[in-house]
């Protein structure tokens, strides 16, 4: 572990940022360009891990061991999140025959 | 400090192939390998507690749960529609602006500072363990109250309705 210590040394805080921001916008650009609402799910998720990372980052570099905490309740909602939005996804499948975003266009008033 | 450069480009390649394969369940085997990166990324911190959780819920649990959700609505193949090259055009020029405006707003920071670890055992699971049940004592039992309410909301939405309405 000292030397994963060591590793690490160096890389500068922005780094981490342009690093984590560029994964959220990988998933926002998942969401937007996909029609298939479990891909969307997914890249849901990939937002929210980098969010992850980078509160990890900063809670090791302010010395702060809240960050990681937030991150583990992060990751509690997350799970909670997929459980119901698959389940939410099988009644649509159940209903709809597709998982195509567009077939929820009904849910209009 | 080579690793983490290494491994934040196997991040951003696989997250790009997570979203731009067409096969849904070559796109989540993608994004496993795109967790398992996170997690290297979390030993690099020294974050240990959240490598293994971070191992064991997303690549565990939840992975198993978007390939279960695939393969029983038998959608393993590339017959999604897709949607028309404009929009994804949008979509990807909408994505770099958002990408665009955030280092915008680094640049004001002046962040450049290299990452120092003060504690390294910060995130071991005793010192996490420490402040998880004494100062988040109120909010990790409220989010056990929030896991037994996904659980029965997915139990409850996903069973089959056996009288019709």
């Amino acid at each position: 572990m000292e030397t994963a210590i060591q590793q690490l040394q160096g890389v500068p805080i922005n780094h981490y940022l342009i690093f984590c921001s560029v994964i959220f916008a990988i998933g926002v650009i998942g969401v937007l360009i996909r029609r298939n609402v479990i891909i969307m799910m997914m890249s849901i998720e990939l937002m929210l891990n980098a969010v992850n990372l980078l509160l990890a980052a900063f809670s090791v570099q302010h010395g702060d061991a809240s960050g990681q905490v937030f991150v583990f309740f992060i990751m509690a909602l997350a799970a909670a999140e997929v459980a119901v939005g698959l389940a939410i996804i099988i009644m649509v499948y159940r209903n709809t025959k597709s998982v195509d975003i567009e077939s929820l266009h009904k849910l209009r008033w | 400090m080579t690793v983490f450069y290494l491994v934040a480009f196997l991040s951003v390649f696989f997250a790009l192939m997570t979203i731009f394969t067409k096969n849904p369940v070559h796109s989540v085997l993608y994004l496993v390998v795109t967790f398992f990166t996170f997690t290297i990324h979390y030993i690099l911190l020294n974050a240990q507690f959240l490598a293994v959780v971070n191992f064991i819920v997303y690549m565990g649990a939840i992975m198993v749960l978007f390939l279960f959700v695939l393969m029983l609505l038998n959608l393993n193949k590339d017959t999604e529609p897709m949607k028309s090259n404009l929009v994804k055009m949008m979509g990807v020029v909408a994505g770099c602006c958002l990408v665009v405006v955030v280092f915008g707003a680094f640049r004001v920071f002046d962040l450049s500072n290299p990452l120092v670890v003060k504690d390294p055992n910060i995130g071991l699971v005793k010192n996490l363990g420490k402040v998880l049940f004494k100062e988040f004592l109120l909010p990790f039992e409220l989010s056990s109250i929030l896991l037994l309410t996904a659980m029965i909301g997915a139990i409850l939405l996903a069973k089959k309705e056996t009288r019709k309405v």
